[in-house]
């Protein structure tokens, strides 16, 4: 449990600082709230409707991709730590596996998830 | 007030460049060290020995909160003066010497600044998000080693705890983002994660090639292995392409040009935070300044040697080395034009994700040896 003090140190400190700023800010700053102001910013005109709507789905297809690749690199990092005492049967494991996951990014590739359209 | 004429002659631009590039990092190297001077009078050594561990751990995170909020007001400051002198113009200028202290005035600007919520936004996803942004990048400054000695908390998985808490900072843009409720922001926010996210593949590739090649994750012990040479020297034909990936995937991480979609001006007001003002807008700043020191520093200690250099104390070799890397990255950002979001995706994806891939199965094979 020790090695988790500077932890939890680090994170109230870091929160502390933020909040602590804010509040001081909120003693001296002026308030003085108005509907105008308060409308969404759309360089002068009146929005129309929410912004909480439908976007690419490009984005998603991305993340997906993201978690393969990241799940590949958490796997690796241990490995990274351990492959010396395998030598070269390990490095080779490692290759293939890359190498699956590569095929995988081929398909992505060819069936168009990387274009932007 | 009278306007003084800008000489265009090239050798006198040139000399007033680099003097007054040389006369800043001077200034700044040793502004941001001054935090840490009374630390180093009284204990040699980061560390707080004989207290309670809580309290040693308070005091340290206190002194890197210093030390972050300190710095960046000084880097604020560089950046505007290199955008000035890359543009020919002259930068800040009027508050105190060479303007140095502009960024303490915007700061004191923005402190007294009204702090505006839209009506339609989410109130509370608005309000954490500049925490969620601020927090992960405070939170890797715990393992940079500015020394031996000087390292708030020597983790043994350092360099993972800095790759799984620094992609946290995506959470922040992303409540930002769609807090609120903008439909600048939003977009800003989608297209910051989908930059954040497919940048950090190659980048992550990067830290565990030189982690390979050093046997271990420790920040410190990283460097301590390149005592004698430093990794990008030792080996160069792997670590000078992988040095080249991080440093792309650091720009498009820090949001800065050619990557800077998520907040490009002439698109979208300022992306992510447009709706942002006041302390909260400055956070986010602190942030993305903070962000842009770590990764300088981080690149500093995998692949330049860290702390070690000759004549000067260890913490000034490193932060100089920092601060020249972050000269670059400045330098490639007032140099270069913005991209569209198709050639940023593509370029990742098809160039630099393959590319790490392979760099990194040569790696483990020269590990291997």
């Amino acid at each position: 449990m020790q090695s988790y003090v500077p932890f939890v140190m680090f994170t109230a400190i870091g929160f502390a600082f933020i909040f602590v700023t804010l509040l001081m800010a909120r003693f001296v700053r002026p308030s003085a709230p108005n509907p105008n102001k308060q409308e969404t910013y759309e360089c002068g005109p009146v929005p129309v409707g929410d912004a909480w709507n439908q976007f690419n789905i490009h984005y998603y297809l991305f993340a997906l991709l993201f978690v393969v690749f990241d799940v590949e690199a958490a796997f690796l990092y241990p490995w990274a730590m351990a492959f010396r005492m395998f030598g070269l049967y390990a490095v080779v494991e490692m290759i293939i596996f890359v190498a699956l996951l590569g095929v995988g990014l081929v398909y992505a590739w060819r069936r168009e998830a990387l274009e932007w359209e | 007030m009278s306007v003084r004429v800008y000489t265009s002659s090239k050798s006198y631009r040139a000399g007033q460049f680099f003097g007054g590039l040389i006369v800043s990092l001077i200034i700044i190297a040793v502004a941001s060290l001054l935090p840490l001077l009374p630390w180093y009078k009284l204990n040699p050594v980061l560390d707080f020995i004989g207290l309670h561990p809580w309290l040693n751990a308070f005091l340290k995170a206190f002194v890197v909160v210093n030390f972050v909020a300190l710095h960046v007001l000084f880097l604020i400051w560089l950046e505007r003066k290199f955008a000035g002198w890359m543009q020919a113009r002259l930068g800040p200028k009027h508050v105190g010497w060479q303007g140095l202290g502009q960024t303490l005035a915007d700061a004191i600007k923005l402190f007294l600044k009204e702090d505006i919520v839209p009506a339609k936004a989410d109130r509370q996803l608005f309000a954490i998000a500049p925490f969620l942004s601020f927090m992960p990048t405070l939170l890797t400054f715990m393992v940079l080693p500015f020394s031996a000695a000087w390292i708030a908390y020597d983790y043994d998985l350092g360099a993972l705890f800095v790759v799984a808490v620094s992609t946290n900072v995506a959470l922040g843009v992303l409540a930002a983002g769609w807090g609120a409720n903008n439909k600048y922001s939003i977009l800003g926010g989608a297209r910051a994660v989908a930059q954040l996210l497919s940048y950090e593949i190659p980048m992550v590739m990067m830290i565990l090639a030189v982690v390979t090649l050093s046997d271990t994750m420790s920040m410190k012990q990283i460097v301590l292995r390149q005592a004698h040479m430093w990794n990008i020297v030792a080996y160069w034909p792997v670590m000078i392409p992988a040095f080249l990936i991080f440093l792309t995937c650091a720009l498009a991480e820090l949001n800065r040009t050619p990557f800077d979609l998520p907040e490009a001006e002439s698109e979208l007001v300022s992306g992510f935070h447009t709706e942002y003002s006041g302390m909260r807008f400055a956070f986010f700043y602190l942030a993305e300044f903070a962000n842009n020191f770590f990764s300088a520093g981080f690149a500093v200690t995998l692949f330049f040697g860290g702390w070690y250099g000759p004549i000067l104390p260890p913490v000034v070799w490193f932060t100089l080395k920092t601060l020249i890397l972050i000269c670059v990255m400045m330098w490639i950002r007032w140099t270069l034009p913005r991209l569209r979001i198709d050639q940023v995706m593509g370029f990742c994806w098809k160039v630099l994700v393959p590319i790490s891939l392979v760099i990194y199965c040569i790696t483990a094979l020269i590990a291997l040896k």
